[in-house]
């Protein structure tokens, strides 16, 4: 096919420069990509997306009748991510989760960073996502965020950013497996000869950090995954955790707590559970302890969890560091507790909880955008350059009856990757969450997911609202010579 | 295993069994139908009451006719025994156990479903009805097979195939009950159509006619109910079924530690000494022996249900 009608649009292109060149490590695909007769491009879409519907998998949409159940819509051109830059992000990321997991500790114990007045006292005390309950707790092996999915954006010019820090219970690590299935089954060629770091250890590695960080006195712990159900928007990822990692999936009334202990009711009775993997938010994790109305939590699960007796993955309370105001103060935080500069800058941020920056964002609102500070996926998110009027006027009315539950970003002009549109390829916008573990040692899976905004222009990658994802390369250069020749040789 | 996983893969393959009984049942109707020798209405209403549902079909559909028939099995959204409903429990079951099942037994379920949903969806959804009987019989008989073949023969799967035999037992009952609902047929020759055709219900007419020969009511309902080495015979069904049961409790044939032991093995005892002529000859005829046995496979499942799904104490 043709690459030479694709244009970037003065976007950056994570495959092509300015140019039409491939980048770093895009060589070798973009070849491949060149090489293909007409209409092979779609022929391959559409073999993916017919994978996809049979091997099923999904993903459920809120607002919708229960049980709505989408295609994840997937891009076979993967997203190329040069092994050099990715050593870098990889050392950002570790050097970020450092950082938090102290910084969460600290606000849980002493309060270093608020009497140092680092980080505002009144920014935490106001959090909702500050859990009282959790004051004075040392999770096993002091750890609090065991599982993180950092999103990054790379800007026009060129920068990898961080735009959130995900810290609650992050999606997405599942499709990015999935994606490189399916990849690997519709596309082999495109792999031929590539150095193409791995995804498919992220089970095993999970549940080795999940046995590490067991109650110290559970010699074989027992693991297991706790959804809310079937109707949850990530119930595909859950029993895909699950399955891979070969543990129970559990659900709320499954478990019961007896002395202060944890069980999962089972066809022989009454079996003790070590380390819960929990996908439910902390506000439904114990009807006894935070939102009494909860129907798929587990009443007396902290009361086992304060005894010890169990391990949270992530521990009850992580979420203060998942505040969108909070992350405008990621960079001091970083400073503070590792002496260090951050490696992966932040999208500049104002607090609006601050007079000062609350009056600059009201001003300069329909340049920018505005977030709450306690959302995810994407939703309340105002982007001012494409709303009207009176959703301007709205927002601004909003920030100003709570100033504490927003902060606004300038628009970040989000790089872009080649889509398949039909049997040509158009620029989309994407950004990237890598996975991070936090066990015996800091681990980043290479890559992450790659979500792009599959309509004409759109900014907004999210699954929930018409994003889809690609797959996520982490490309070696050559190999040396002497290694070229041993993987050949048998050839 | 879990309580809530072992009654949602139990439940799961008996929607799926279901879903397959039903659909056998229907495409021999249909063959019986092309023969012209019965009245049509009398045959679809034959199959109505087979499997259980006069009354809700009446209430929806008013008199049987082939296509009413045909619809309200397969695709009726208000009949909780049509194919489509069947489909759509056995998958929402199957992705609440997908960390349990293997990927192979998933995927051949969702393309089950998304064939099911696909005819249920399209415009002429009467069209071509044995083929799509045709095919839920195959997709019930793949997933069978794929269960066998992926899947540890662990308790997971004893509870599997205690789903499908306790299912399969009850429909095969109702299948050769039918002549309750059809009435004798006294011209000779029409005897034998009609036995032929609930031997091919259950898809044993070749394997009953290596044994016996001639079709003969008798004989049929002996290959049906005692039979010990056919796959859909009542018996067969219970033996193997109770093989599954003492896997998952360890316990030992001929005693007991769970209702659920007590009620299968009792039952699969009073069918290893039976003997046809007295089922025949007994106060209700056949048809009442029939009542009696759904009857107690009915607190055999119960009984399962009990043992090993209903929470325990404790919270």
């Amino acid at each position: 096919m043709d690459l030479r009608a694709y244009r970037t649009d003065g976007f950056w292109d994570e495959l092509f420069d300015e140019q039409l060149r491939p980048r770093p490590g895009a060589e070798q695909l973009v070849r491949r990509l060149a090489s293909f007769s007409h209409g092979e491009l779609a022929a391959r879409q559409r073999a993916a997306d017919k994978m996809l519907l049979t091997m099923g998998i999904t993903f459920n949409v809120y607002g919708h009748e229960a049980g709505t159940e989408k295609i994840w819509p997937f891009d076979i051109v993967p997203r190329v991510i040069d092994a050099v830059e990715w050593e870098r992000i990889e050392r950002g990321l570790k050097q970020r989760i450092h950082a938090l997991n102290c910084f969460i500790d600290d606000l849980y114990h002493r309060r270093r960073i608020l009497h140092d007045r680092v980080v505002p006292e009144w920014l935490i005390d106001s959090a909702k996502s500050f859990r009282g309950p959790c004051a004075g707790l040392t999770p096993p092996r002091g750890v609090w965020c065991h599982i993180t999915g950092t999103d990054l954006v790379r800007g026009g010019d060129g920068v990898m950013y961080v735009l959130e820090d995900n810290l609650r219970t992050p999606s997405g690590v599942s499709y990015v497996l999935e994606n490189r299935e399916v990849m690997k089954r519709t596309f082999p060629q495109l792999f031929d000869g590539q150095r193409i770091s791995p995804v498919e250890n992220y089970p095993e590695k999970l549940l080795a950090m999940l046995e590490y960080v067991a109650p110290s006195q559970a010699r074989d712990p027992t693991v297991v995954v706790l959804t809310p159900g079937i109707y949850n928007s990530a119930y595909f990822e859950h029993s895909f955790l699950a399955r891979q990692m070969g543990v129970e999936l559990v659900q709320g009334s499954d478990l019961v707590v007896v002395d202060r202990v944890v069980h999962m009711r089972t066809t022989r009775g009454l079996e003790r559970v070590d380390v819960i993997y929990r996908r439910i938010d902390d506000d439904f994790l114990d009807p006894r302890v935070f939102r009494p109305d909860s129907l798929v939590g587990v009443p007396g699960l902290m009361e086992a969890y304060r005894a010890g007796n169990v391990a949270l993955v992530n521990a009850p309370g992580t979420g203060i560091a998942d505040d969108k105001a909070v992350y405008a103060y990621v960079p001091k935080i970083i400073r503070y507790y590792l002496g260090e500069d951050a490696i992966l800058p932040n999208v500049p941020t104002w607090v609006c909880g601050e007079e000062a920056q609350c009056a600059h964002v009201v001003e300069h609102l329909a340049e920018m955008v505005v977030k709450p500070a306690n959302e995810s996926g994407g939703y309340g998110l105002v982007i001012g350059p494409r709303a009207s009027a009176a959703e301007l006027a709205e927002c601004r009315a909003r920030i100003l009856a709570n100033p504490r539950n927003f902060v606004a970003q300038p628009m970040v002009a989000l790089s872009r990757v080649p889509t398949v549109v039909g049997d040509t390829l158009e620029g989309r916008h994407v950004d990237l969450r890598p996975f991070i573990l936090y066990g015996e040692e800091i681990f980043v899976l290479p890559g992450g997911l790659t979500r792009v905004a599959l309509v004409e222009g759109s900014l907004v990658v999210n699954s929930s609202q018409g994003g889809g994802s690609k797959d996520t390369w982490v490309v070696h250069g050559p190999a040396s010579p002497a290694e070229a020749s041993s993987t050949t040789g048998g050839g | 295993m879990l309580s809530r996983v072992a009654d949602s893969i139990y439940w799961m393959n008996r929607q799926i069994e279901r879903a397959e009984n039903v659909a056998r049942a229907t495409e021999t109707t249909l063959d019986l139908a092309l023969e012209g020798t019965v009245d049509p209405g009398r045959l679809w209403n034959a199959l109505i009451c087979a499997f259980g549902d006069q009354a809700g079909f009446a209430a929806r559909h008013g008199a049987a006719d082939q296509s009413r028939v045909f619809e309200f099995l397969a695709f009726d959204a208000g009949n909780p025994n049509s194919i489509d409903r069947c489909l759509q429990a056995a998958r929402e079951n199957a992705r609440t156990i997908r960390d349990l099942i293997s990927s192979a037994m998933w995927e051949e379920i969702n393309k089950c479903y998304l064939m099911v949903r696909a005819a249920a969806e399209a415009h002429d959804r009467g069209g071509n009805q044995r083929e799509f009987l045709d095919e839920v019989k195959r997709a019930s008989q793949l997933i069978t097979g794929v269960t066998d073949a992926t899947m540890s023969h662990g308790e997971a799967w004893h509870f599997a195939r205690m789903g499908r035999l306790v299912e399969r037992a009850d429909k095969t009952s109702r299948v050769l009950d039918v002549e309750h609902f059809f009435g004798p047929v006294a011209v000779d020759g029409r005897d034998a159509v009609q036995w032929s055709a609930v031997l091919e219900s259950a898809s044993a007419l070749e394997m009953y006619r290596k044994q016996y020969g001639a079709v003969s009511r008798r004989n049929v309902a002996e290959f049906l109910v005692l039979d010990r080495h056919f796959p859909r015979a009542m018996h067969f069904c219970l033996i193997k079924g109770e093989e599954s049961l003492l896997a998952v409790t360890g316990g030992i044939k001929g005693s007991y530690s769970t209702p659920a032991e007590q009620r299968l093995g009792r039952l699969r005892a009073e069918l290893d000494y039976a003997h046809i002529d007295e089922i025949l000859a007994g106060a209700g005829g056949l048809h009442d022996w029939i009542d009696g046995f759904q009857t107690d496979l009915n607190a055999t499942s119960d009984a399962i249900h009990a043992t090993f799904f209903a929470t325990p104490p404790g919270g």
